[in-house]
């Protein structure tokens, strides 16, 4: 199905840990090779995107990370919400930004963070876009937060908008609804380790993410895993040369390579629950050797997630 | 290097805290076995743990708090209980429920909460400050005096400290009847705004819609009537997370993200006064060679383990990898350990093959965290 590359907005979701900057970052790489206009947006505060390519970065602005075509932005609730404000009411909403009374009450409602966050990312996959001196992108990709959160976020806006049931967050409310539940507008990306609480919680996302949305899953990213470069025969012939050897460094080296046989081995009894279940087939990177994440490797990466746009 | 037993001495809470994805359901079970094997009563509070070691833990059955394990699930192991294991799996949002029950002046503000249209469609978001109800929940177990420790395993957070700011944080939600006070036009609204009350409430209106307010306002002003007792609540969970006999566990991985995370988490306890007891790494690479760097491997693999040429050569490659891999975990763990500073004991687990997802498993990782035999 994927096609990910005709949506504007691509949610790349899963359990903590398991690599969902470095899927959203390489996906965006690919996009921007494929010559869209594209945008990776950080949910957490951080500003990975921008450091990874060593691009300045502030909170709420949008930076271009490679020409014309990758951008990143690390998504700010309090710039987002006087963004907001500004364009409902101009100066006036300007003044209410300024109030600390406001500022109380939206940080204290809950729902509102998820709110003014996926109104934001929503607004940066306008073709009009609402903030000044912005242009539009081809593409959004979100660095959402882990699955449980992410769901909470996409749902935000049916739950305010049922909660006012009339009025400007009422009519907000739906119209980004209806968006994150078009499913030629949005797709949800989920990224797994090779591992059984990661594997688990893939699959619960599935119907979660059908019940909350009824959007089907994308794609499914199996990151990190292990070469398999011995066979369960050979793993054999290592045991019983471990058993009879006894230098030091030759009894490490069959240590390691048994060890990391046997967690191939686990790995590829996950990727099989992942492969088993009705959902998109996985689609595995490798286990990076290299100490960190960096440009070489997620542009491997994009090239081997190319095929999800 | 000590054992956790040593590090949880005189601990009568151990909250254990990380980044996602390294571990921390697992150890905080690990821990909570190992001290019951050495005579106390222990219950650990874990969230959303994988299904096997929720099985493992017989926590399949539903309930909103501790019971014990069967001693037995763990004797068959190889490790015998010789005090009590009580384990738990949170669910936020019956604890919020409860919490709200509990605080509420008389049976009908509680229907009423309970019952209230923006609540119900909210209490979601509420309960999804996970990070709150963890605590909460800590702070109402702790009060029972029923157990000699309580091991709780915070939230998977992206920003593991969310829940030193929850309590503030609920408090600030539930002083939202501060804009109640301002629909109604009162003085302590016009003070808060300092800008004259129609001008702000017509821009309210204009930005969420009047039906919003009013039901906002209705919600804000039920909850009003908890406020003392929430402020309450959240002061005791404060001193309950800064008493002497509190002690705060960071779980990392080798790698680097989670290390700058266990870095700014030691930061933030510190700044909130709150102790640190010590860090675990777990899943570190074996480093066995140290910087030695084997020349000819395959050759030597050949020679004096009998293996083909082919497979030498691909036995070599694969230690060249993972030995790699050790060089990059011993390396971060000694800058982690500089970092943290010598009076923060470090524990190194190794990376055991294959998932920890079960009561061997447990034991193993037990038997590893505690350095001594358990009985």
């Amino acid at each position: 199905m994927p096609g990910l590359a005709d949506k504007r907005l691509v949610f790349v979701t899963g359990k903590g840990g398991v690599g969902k900057t470095t899927v959203a970052l390489a996906l965006g790489i690919a996009a921007a090779r494929r010559g869209l206009r594209t945008v990776v947006a950080e949910l957490s505060g951080q500003a990975r995107a921008a450091e990874t390519f060593g691009a300045p970065s502030a909170p709420g602005e949008e930076v271009a990370l490679d020409g014309d075509g990758l951008h990143a932005i690390s998504v700010d609730m309090e710039r987002a919400m006087e963004e907001y404000l500004h364009e409902r009411a101009g100066r006036v909403g300007d003044l209410l930004a300024a109030s600390r009374a406001f500022h109380t009450f939206a940080s204290a409602t809950p729902g509102m963070r998820e709110l003014l966050t996926i109104g934001k990312v929503w607004e940066l996959a306008q073709d009009r876009r609402r903030v000044a001196g912005t242009r539009p992108y081809d593409l959004v990709i979100v660095d959402a937060p882990a699955t449980g959160h992410a769901l909470g976020a996409l749902r935000a806006p049916r739950t305010f908008a049922e909660i006012a049931r009339v009025g400007p967050i009422a009519h907000q409310g739906t119209a980004i609804d209806a968006t994150l539940r078009d499913p030629a507008q949005t797709a949800v990306v989920a990224v797994a380790l090779p591992e059984e609480m990661p594997v688990t919680e893939t699959l619960a996302l599935r119907r979660r993410l059908r019940d909350a949305l009824g959007l089907e899953l994308a794609a499914v990213v199996v990151n990190a895993c292990l070469p398999e470069r011995i066979g369960p025969r050979q793993a054999r012939t290592l045991a019983d040369a471990l058993d009879r050897a006894d230098d030091r460094v030759v009894r490490a080296a069959l240590r390691s390579a048994l060890s990391e046989q046997a967690r191939a081995a686990e790995q590829r009894e996950q990727v099989a629950r992942l492969a088993a279940d009705a959902g998109p087939a996985p689609l595995e990177l490798p286990y990076a050797f290299a100490p960190a994440v960096g440009p070489v490797v997620l542009g491997d990466f994009a090239q081997r997630l190319e095929g999800l746009l | 290097m000590r054992g956790v037993g040593e590090l949880l001495a005189q601990t009568r809470v151990c909250v254990v805290g990380g980044s996602g994805g390294v571990g921390k359901t697992t150890t905080s079970a690990a821990i909570a076995a190992g001290m019951a094997a050495r005579g106390l009563k222990v219950a650990v509070v874990t969230i959303d743990p994988a299904q096997r070691l929720a099985t493992a833990l017989g926590l399949d059955e539903l309930g909103n708090d501790p019971h014990r394990v069967e001693a037995e699930r763990f004797a068959a192991a190889g490790l015998e209980l010789r005090g009590e294991l009580w384990a738990m799996t949170l669910d936020p949002k019956r604890t919020f429920d409860e919490l709200i029950a509990h605080l509420s002046p008389d049976a009908e503000t509680r229907e009423r909460i309970l019952a209230n249209r923006v609540y119900r469609e909210l209490s979601d978001a509420i309960a999804g400050s996970q990070e709150f109800t963890a605590v909460a929940k800590l702070h109402e177990l702790a009060q029972t005096g029923d157990w000699d420790l309580l091991v709780l395993d915070t939230p998977p957070s992206r920003n593991a400290l969310d829940f030193l700011d929850a309590p503030d944080r609920l408090t600030a939600f539930f002083e939202g009847r501060a804009l109640q006070t301002l629909l109604r036009g009162g003085g302590a609204g016009l003070r808060l705004l300092g800008r004259g009350t129609g001008l702000v409430l017509g821009l309210l209106r204009r930005v969420t819609g009047t039906e919003l307010l009013s039901d906002l306002s209705d919600f804000f002003r039920l909850l009003g009537g908890l406020l003392g007792g929430f402020r309450e609540r959240a002061e005791q969970v404060e001193a309950l997370l800064r008493a002497p006999g509190t002690r705060f566990l960071l779980v990392t991985s080798p790698e680097r993200e989670p290390i700058e995370e266990a870095i700014f988490f030691q930061r933030r306890l510190r700044a909130a006064r709150m102790t640190l007891g010590g860090a675990i790494v777990n899943r570190v690479h074996a480093d066995e060679l140290g910087d030695e760097d084997p020349a000819d491997l395959p050759a030597l693999l050949a020679a004096e383990a009998g293996l083909s040429p082919a497979l030498a050569h691909r036995v070599a490659a694969v230690f060249a990898d993972e030995h790699a891999l050790a060089r990059r975990d011993a390396a971060n763990v000694a800058a982690l350990a500089q970092r943290l500073g010598a009076s923060v004991p470090l524990l190194q687990v190794p990376l055991l093959d294959g998932d920890v997802h079960d009561a061997a498993g447990l034991v193993r990782l037990e038997a590893e965290l505690f350095g001594d035999p358990g009985a």
